[in-house]
């Protein structure tokens, strides 16, 4: 067993008390006790500068997009189309116009299932999804199969929280229509080989989408290099307003997509009689979009990038290595999902405890983490466990908090013992 | 090291690790299925009533938190012998309490020993957890077969 006194910690790649003087919601207490907050995979705080953004701009600029032809409708549109390239250039999409804004991953996997699926998939078709998704990426398809008459596959995974690639290259067939998986676990932070489902996936003829709404906060996403048809991410996640996301798609297959939602701005002409839809991304973004919202994730993606996406992967990693020997050292606690690629979530079960207590006692402290079964039962159901607790780090926290974590762990042991 | 809540008294630990009547029972004549979707709190409560509306016998089995399984074990020791008209109102009593609308402190009540779940008002996501095996025996009473609380 190491000694915690012994252990080393990676000096971070920026200043993190810096960091953390910008975002307001960090610096106050909780029952008396500083905030930690590590609940960061369900939603991650806001920067001042994000804040800042959608005050400024609800309060100066604020404008319909892309109906008015006056001045402060000419600007918010302006704005907004720019938000768009900065999307794509995030993501390294070949164009803006494989972006399609939506209220966040859940929406975009809803749009890809129904406009795909109506398009796509007909009886007898399948569609690939694994044990390790959220209920986003998983009921979505369980409709359209029901709908479709389609057949829905999963890939296994092994102890350690991996997907089995043996598994999935048997369940890829002349009928797989798409494969659906996400980057990252947000149950158990798996890291998933997409690039490598992608390919295999494409020799068999499917189309593939990656839900990157746990993988778009941690680290740099290159969707030409990763060659997937689609990928969605959740601007809540990024340090973004809630309320927008969006997805990728690449254009030749958007292009060959129905609508998902009808209304306006969608449209190229409408007659009583006959409809004629826009190009894409129009064609996907009926109504009035999240104006605002898409302002503060602009300005989020300016942050991110200003820290730089590999710096932050470098220092969380180094969180997840520091929370993972912590929390090891912990008798009668087990951490869930062991993948030897991670991003900085922890799950875990303590025998004595259920996770709804060990929320409530880690909150006296505190502490903000997650207790349940984090939208993804098929998840538990593999492990065996009713519910996990979720440590999940960004990189505003710091090592003592996990410190902290660990001591008030052991503390709420203690006290069911 | 103390804890400065009300919520996880020696009691409660107690009856977590130890609850009691904490058993199927099939002469039941009345059982309802009780279960929490959001927190997968999901028990079973069972009720054994004679011919003059007294629970001769109650007991529990199932799985969940501490909060739940102490609740659904105070629940049981609590009940046995009493009357249906009684339990109703107890019910009423200790739904009131949960959710911060009666003091024991302050106001007459009927509840004893139970009064020591009033800390939970303070815990506004934890209520459930302390009330479902009391929906699930009116469950039980009103020949419910499952109920959930969300």
């Amino acid at each position: 067993m190491p000694d915690t006194d012994t252990l080393t910690t990676a000096k971070p790649p920026f200043d993190v008390d810096q960091i953390r003087a910008e975002f307001p919601v960090l610096s106050q207490t909780v029952h008396g006790k500083p905030l930690i907050y590590l609940d960061n995979a369900a939603t991650t705080q806001k920067p001042r500068r994000v804040i800042e953004k959608v005050r400024q701009f609800d309060s100066e600029e604020y404008g319909t997009v892309r109906r008015g032809s006056y001045r402060l409708s000419e600007r918010a549109t302006q704005m907004f189309e720019d938000v768009r390239h900065k999307v794509a250039g995030l993501f390294n999409a070949a164009s803006h116009k494989e972006i399609i804004f939506t209220s966040g991953t859940t929406q975009a996997i809803n749009l890809v299932a129904y406009s795909f699926g109506k398009a796509f998939v007909k009886a007898g078709d399948e569609i690939i999804i694994s044990n390790i998704e959220h209920h986003a990426n998983t009921v979505p398809w369980q409709v359209l199969c029901e709908d479709r008459g389609a057949h829905l596959k999963v890939i296994p995974v092994n102890d350690r929280g991996e997907l089995i690639m043996e598994e999935y290259q048997k369940l890829l067939s002349p009928k797989t229509r798409i494969v659906s998986v996400n980057h990252v676990s947000n149950a158990l932070g798996t890291v998933n080989p997409i690039k490598e489902i992608t390919r295999l996936a494409h020799e068999a003829g499917a189309k593939v989408l990656i839900d990157g709404a746990q993988s778009t906060p941690h680290m740099k996403i290159d969707v030409q290099d990763i060659d997937c048809d689609f990928y969605t991410f959740s601007g809540h996640k990024m340090y973004a307003p809630s309320g927008i996301g969006g997805l990728y798609g690449k254009y030749d297959v958007l292009k060959e997509m129905p609508p998902y939602v009808t209304g306006g701005d969608m449209i190229r002409h409408v007659t009583l009689e006959k409809t004629l839809y826009a190009d894409p991304p129009a064609r996907f973004e009926a109504g009035t979009p999240a104006i605002t919202q898409v302002m503060g994730l602009g300005e989020a993606i300016d942050y991110l990038q200003e820290i730089g996406l590999d710096k932050i992967a470098e220092y969380e990693h180094a969180l997840l290595e520091y929370g993972t020997r912590l929390l090891s050292e912990i008798d009668g606690l087990n951490i869930v999902g062991t993948a030897a690629h991670k991003a900085s979530i922890l799950s875990f079960h303590i025998d004595v405890i259920h996770p709804h207590d060990v929320v409530t006692l880690l909150d006296q402290d505190g502490i903000a983490v997650r207790g349940g079964h984090h939208c993804a039962q098929p998840t538990m159901q593999r492990f065996c466990v009713p519910a996990t607790t979720r440590a999940s780090a960004s990189f505003y926290n710091k090592y003592e908090e996990l410190d902290v974590l660990a001591a008030s762990v052991r503390r709420a042991i203690k006290l069911f013992s | 090291m103390s804890y400065d809540n009300e919520l996880y008294q020696q009691v409660i630990l107690d009856h977590n690790k130890k609850p009691r009547n904490f058993r199927e029972m099939p002469e039941a004549t009345h059982s309802c299925h009780g279960f929490n979707p959001l927190c997968g709190d999901d028990y079973t409560v069972y009720l054994k009533i004679n011919a003059e509306d007294v629970i001769e016998d109650v007991s529990f089995m199932g799985s969940g938190c501490a909060i739940s399984k102490a609740s659904s074990s105070l629940m049981t020791g609590f009940l046995k012998g009493k009357k249906v008209d009684e339990t109703k109102m107890v019910f009423g009593e200790f739904h009131k309490m949960v959710l911060g609308e009666m003091d024991p402190d302050q106001q007459e009540h009927h509840l004893g020993k139970l009064a020591l779940f009033k800390g939970i008002r303070e815990f506004p996501s934890r209520i459930k957890c302390a009330s479902l095996s009391w929906h699930s025996m009116i469950g039980a009473l009103e020949k419910d077969e499952t109920i959930t609380t969300e």
